[in-house]
């Protein structure tokens, strides 16, 4: 009973239009506590529904999860205090300022008032922000949001901390930095990572342990040494072509991706 | 509740920033006041109707309120689609709270809009007669606000917007008692402008401004009540469905 995260036989089918989509057909797995967990697959292979599923966004059609111990579905409210999380596009308010984007979270979790200021300055000052805490988000680069969401993430004191392509689109010195961040605050505050990327050199590096998952069934499990030495190669990389194929998954544009042309219409950038 | 204030704020803080905003909502219902207001004045007289002035300021301010309020959907929009909505979602708190954070936040950029436009209108030579009665107007302007935050705050996508825009948001205010009065109208107009529920805002804030208290007032009152909270209701139920 040392899982922070378990799950059994997790499904999850999209009944739509063009027929039912099974996009998580029968996923467990046990995430131990104070390790950093690697969730990697392919477009489309049900890694965002899973999350979804664990983060109590999204409704399994069946099967069991158990995050610190409760179900999403029957006691979302003690689930959600249990974990942070930083999507995959920023979640920041752009027309607020930093440390008012880190209040409003401390108002939603109901962080204490006192303990409120000093952790919001302890946090910025982890990641580098404390200067700049009075600027517009709007006014920050995109490695430097990525910073601030993880403090953010950290500030109600989580047990768990979900991290969506955490370094997507940053340079390798912001990469770097933003894992020093997510590994120095979960290390004091022992908490559990549980990240997904298509860096797969990332995930070697960082990860304690791997799961593979694609076309919504769990493919591999394991160290990146196991998973290596059960696909005979040299690199993750080529243990996850391995497991998952050479094909390329064509994904839908997103709803997301598609207002992201429109804002920039409107708003000219 | 602790999340319910910080989102209210948030709206209000959003709002505050935004001077492009503020002022650039001000160009309706000032266009609308002075082109109207003056321009239909002289004939408004002549046909034995008062000032003109006088009728329209209370349609100027809805009309303010109601552009407010459902272009602050546009807003929910960009929540929604770009992730903080999600922060908020997953956040321990009832959506119920979220959505009354919101709302009542959206409502009240609005109604402080309608009194940029209030007293723009006093400038312009509107007179209220009993001082006593503006917290009854004020109480009319907030359940619009409500009302139409509620209608802007169901959209979710920019073609969405047109489509409330065009075939709910500009008819409701068009066809309602807002720029004509109700006497003389033809009998279907009339009756399109007696169901439609922001008449009854409309009456019930003119109504305030010139002393006609009374029996039909606490009818305006609750037709457009029971409007706001069907409406509130039904935005509610919707956000409760969301999936991130």
């Amino acid at each position: 009973m040392d899982s922070i995260i378990s799950t059994k036989d997790l499904r999850k089918t999209f009944r739509g239009q063009r027929g039912n989509v099974e996009a998580v057909r029968g996923v467990s797995f046990d995430v131990n506590r104070g390790e950093i967990f690697g969730f990697l697959g392919p477009n489309g292979a049900g890694k965002t529904t899973t999350i979804k599923m664990l983060t109590t966004v999204l409704a399994p059609t069946s099967g069991q999860i158990r995050i610190a111990g409760h179900d999403p579905v029957r006691e979302p409210m003690l689930v959600r205090r249990a974990f942070g999380i930083v999507f995959q596009d920023p979640s920041l308010d752009d027309e607020l300022t930093a440390q008012e984007n880190l209040a409003l979270h401390a108002a939603l979790y109901g962080v204490p008032r006192k303990e409120q200021t000093q952790r919001i300055e302890a946090l910025l000052g982890f990641v580098g922000l404390w200067e700049r805490r009075g600027d517009y988000v709007k006014q920050y680069s995109g490695g430097m949001k990525r910073r601030l969401e993880i403090a953010r993430a950290f500030l109600h004191q989580p047990r768990l901390l979900f991290l969506d392509e955490p370094t997507l689109g940053l340079d390798p010195q912001t990469r770097s930095l933003i894992w020093d961040f997510v590994k120095g605050l979960a290390k004091e505050q022992s908490v559990t990572v549980f990240f997904t990327t298509h860096a797969m050199e990332e995930a070697e590096r960082v990860a304690d342990d791997i799961t593979v998952i694609d076309h919504g069934r769990i493919v591999a499990e394991g160290t990146a040494a196991m998973l290596r030495e059960a696909t005979a190669t040299s690199s993750l990389e080529e243990a996850f072509i391995a497991l998952t194929g050479r094909d390329i998954r064509e994904d839908e544009a997103s709803p997301a991706e598609r207002m992201r042309m429109v804002r920039r219409a409107w708003r000219g950038r | 509740m602790r999340a319910v204030w910080i989102l209210w704020l948030r709206q209000l803080k959003r709002y505050s920033r935004s001077r492009a905003r503020i002022v650039g909502s001000l160009g309706q219902p000032l266009l609308f006041l002075f082109a109207l207001g003056f321009g239909f004045g002289p004939v408004f007289a002549r046909a034995g109707n008062g000032s003109y002035m006088e009728f329209v300021t209370p349609g100027i301010i809805t009309m303010a309120i109601v552009f407010t309020a459902v272009f602050g959907g546009i807003e929910m929009i960009w929540d929604r689609q770009f992730g903080f909505l999600k922060e908020t979602l997953v956040a321990p708190v009832p959506r119920l709270a979220i959505v009354i954070g919101r709302t009542s936040g959206g409502a009240t950029v609005a109604l402080l809009q309608g009194l940029i436009v209030f007293v723009v209108c006093l400038l312009a030579g509107f007179r209220v007669h009993h001082p006593l009665l503006l917290p009854l107007a004020l109480a009319f302007m907030g359940l619009i606000s409500m009302l139409f935050t509620a209608i802007g705050s169901v959209l979710r996508d920019m073609q969405g917007f047109q489509l409330i825009l065009n075939f709910l948001v500009l008819p409701l205010f068009f066809f309602s008692n807002a720029l004509f009065p109700l006497a003389g109208l033809p009998a279907p107009l009339r009756t399109v402008v007696l169901l439609n529920p922001l008449s009854y805002g409309v009456a019930g804030m003119r109504a305030a401004f010139s002393g006609g208290i009374g029996f039909d007032m606490a009818t305006d009152f609750a037709v457009l009540g029971a409007a706001a909270a069907f409406s509130l209701g039904i935005s509610s139920l919707l956000f409760s469905r969301i999936e991130a």
